[in-house]
């Protein structure tokens, strides 16, 4: 059987740009924002709203309003963090990475994806911030010459953590926005309305389309992409060595950096596919966002939830193969001690679910695929929440076993970053063009972007 | 349809960015300089006392030994500030109707303490002590400067957490033998034992002098 089209019979470089441009700048039959943006923005502003509550009850009062205390010292916090950063990655691996192998379906998802990564990197860059005790002493992480005559622990792979997630936002922001250059140029070029023909126009930096511009550009482009590929990767690396790097139960192992790598690529496929399976039909995008784009999606899904399922035996397998009592006490507790629900759920979610996918009439099935996706977010998030949460509350010594309980203000964050990610990205969708139009004509000139 | 940029439109984003650039680059030299400026740091700055001590009259000028009014310093985290009654040693026989000396009298009589203020403080997260540093041959001014010559009393060194660490780093250069601790105008001469030595001879080296909880319990 051979694949479906990437892109619907009879699309041309004219009708795809008349096409996007029509769905940014509101023209044609239908000249205003629809309704269903409205709905979901006032629902996403809502949230937000809530978190900045959140924040400020939590910079005025402190982390005491938080659940955390010894032992479990990192709650929702981290999860969140961790959560959010590996949601961001699914931007990154398709856009970067998939741009270096040169694969045509990724051209009408790169703009959505990295959109995607821009915003769950914005979630997770606060998280860091907040957690500390005095958020206003955050930038001691960064090692500048101060008067204490201190430098950062450079042992620390939290320092590490800091240099890659701040390398990576700043990283996915000007890729992201150097993609956008030519179609911003051509919003420029087409807007009707003055405020229109403004925005755009200073935001294309006077991106013009000559010979001399598009061979820079494609140079950068090119140059960039080869850098955010191994970037997702080593920030994801970074974030298992926060862990890896204590001796906590349960943390202290080897494979923990691939591990949080195959998490992430799962997640960020997740996320990719539960926001574009709805948004194309709001927007319209089927004839560029075709059932191959959801094909290949849900075979990227399934095999980085295999990956994780290798994760999950090798975790069990290490812990049994090792000598250490307490890993072991640790592990049979997960499994089936008070915070068993989560590992169930974490491998129901994670792992049983989307072994649905190896059926093509199930990948094709978009609400199927859209609860699947939706259904690893949850699982994703529950699995931080037992690697960090159980294994602290099961150290080493059993005098220092305790529990965590989050409370109100640490639900009210998290929710309330779901608000941040929505509003940022319904914005992008509303304002920026959802399809990289340029990309699109390469494409079918028989060019590669 | 008309442009909607005019050429001057390059011009004036070049130099928006050349200024944003300029700016980030002010701010992190700012960020640098600023907290080492002496004004930040209170160098230099005489402080209002309630009677104007000098120290450079009576010591440089009168003889005293440090001790003799700062007495705990060789027992004691703290130097400690004289009682009135040390004033009062001398100052019941001269200078007994000094308009200045008012408020050492109305002390006496009130039984009631002066209230220095202080010059050299450093945060109370800081646990510094100074029976330590003088017995290890750390001499007074390498931290408060020459204060035999101060008419009144200043911070003379910035204390910070660095200021603290460059010494706890390597300490030798900074040693002198013990007999001129209390000497405001020592320098180090071919007499003066090698740093390696004055470390031996305090037996310092064996610990980590750079451990957070050395200073911060």
């Amino acid at each position: 059987m051979s694949a479906p089209a990437v892109i619907a019979a009879g699309e041309t470089a004219q009708s795809v740009t008349e096409r996007i441009c029509a769905v940014t700048l509101r023209e044609g039959a239908r000249p205003w924002t629809p309704l269903w943006w409205w709905v979901a923005f006032a629902v996403s502003l809502g949230l937000l709203g809530m978190g900045v509550i959140s924040v400020a009850w939590l910079f005025y009062a402190g982390l005491g309003i938080w659940g955390i205390d010894w032992p479990v010292a990192w709650g929702l916090d981290i999860l969140n963090y961790v959560w959010w950063i590996a949601i961001a990655s699914g931007g990154t691996f398709i856009s970067a990475l998939f741009f270096l192998l040169g694969v045509e379906w990724r051209t009408a998802l790169n703009r959505l994806a990295e959109s995607l990564t821009l915003c769950a990197a914005l979630c997770a860059a606060i998280f860091p911030i907040l957690h500390l005790g005095r958020p206003w002493f955050f930038y001691w992480l960064f090692p500048y010459p101060n008067t204490m005559g201190l430098w950062a622990q450079f042992r620390s792979p939290l320092v590490w953590d800091f240099f890659a997630i701040l390398t990576y936002v700043l990283a996915s922001i000007l890729f992201w926005y150097f993609g956008l250059l030519p179609d911003l140029a051509t919003l420029r070029d087409r807007a009707g309305r003055p405020g229109q023909r403004v925005f755009y126009g200073v935001l294309a930096l006077g991106f013009r389309g000559s010979g001399r511009q598009w061979r820079h550009y494609r140079a950068v482009y090119a140059v960039m992409a080869a850098l955010m590929a191994p970037l997702v990767v080593s920030v994801h690396s970074i974030v298992g060595m926060d862990f890896a790097g204590s001796a906590a139960t349960g943390w202290h192992s080897t494979q923990f950096p691939p591990f949080f790598v195959f998490g992430a690529a799962l997640s960020g496929f997740a996320v990719v596919l539960v926001v574009v399976l709805p948004l194309r039909a709001l927007l319209g995008l089927q004839a560029y966002v075709t059932a191959r784009h959801i094909d290949v999606l849900g075979r990227l899904f399934l095999t980085s939830s295999l990956c994780v399922a290798y994760a999950y035996l090798m975790d069990a397998f290490s812990t049994f193969y090792g000598s250490d009592p307490a890993e072991r006490t640790m592990f049979v507790l997960r499994v089936f001690g008070l915070y068993a629900p989560v590992y169930w759920g974490t491998i129901v979610l994670n792992i049983l679910l989307p072994q649905l996918l190896w059926w093509r009439a199930a990948r094709m099935t978009a609400p199927l695929v859209w609860l699947i996706g939706l259904g690893v977010l949850v699982g994703m998030w529950l699995e931080r929440f037992q690697i960090i949460v159980t294994s602290l509350a099961r150290t080493q010594m059993l005098s220092a076993w305790g529990q965590y309980t989050p409370t109100i203000w640490e639900w009210s964050l998290l929710f309330g970053t779901i608000g941040l990610f929505l509003t940022t990205f319904l914005l992008i969708v509303r304002l920026m063009p959802v399809v990289a139009m340029a990309e699109m004509r390469a494409m079918l000139r028989g060019g590669v972007g | 349809m008309a442009a909607v940029f005019s050429p001057r439109a390059n011009v004036i984003v070049a130099v928006a960015m050349l200024g944003a650039v300029g700016a980030v680059v002010g701010l992190c030299l700012w960020w640098f300089a600023w907290p080492r400026s002496d004004y930040v740091r209170h160098v230099g700055w005489a402080i209002q006392q309630p009677v104007p001590f000098s120290h450079q009259h009576h010591v440089a000028g009168l003889g005293i030994d440090c001790r003799f009014c700062h007495s705990s310093v060789e027992r004691s985290a703290q130097a400690s500030l004289p009682p009135t009654f040390t004033c009062m040693t001398c100052h019941s026989r001269i200078w007994t109707n000094a308009a200045l000396l008012a408020p050492v009298r109305d002390s006496l009589t009130e039984d009631r303490p002066i209230a220095w203020a202080r010059v050299t403080d450093v945060p109370d997260y800081v646990y510094f002590n100074h029976s330590i540093h003088v017995s290890k041959g750390v001499g007074c001014g390498s931290c408060h400067g020459n204060v035999a010559r101060m008419p009144l009393t200043f911070k003379a060194k910035t204390l910070t957490m660095q200021f603290c660490l460059d010494c706890h780093r390597n300490p030798g250069p900074n040693l002198r033998p013990l007999a001129h601790v209390y000497d405001m105008d020592w320098h180090p001469d071919h007499a003066t034992p090698s740093p390696a030595d004055l470390m031996r001879a305090y037996h310092i080296g064996g610990r980590n002098l750079t451990e957070c909880s050395l200073c911060h319990r």
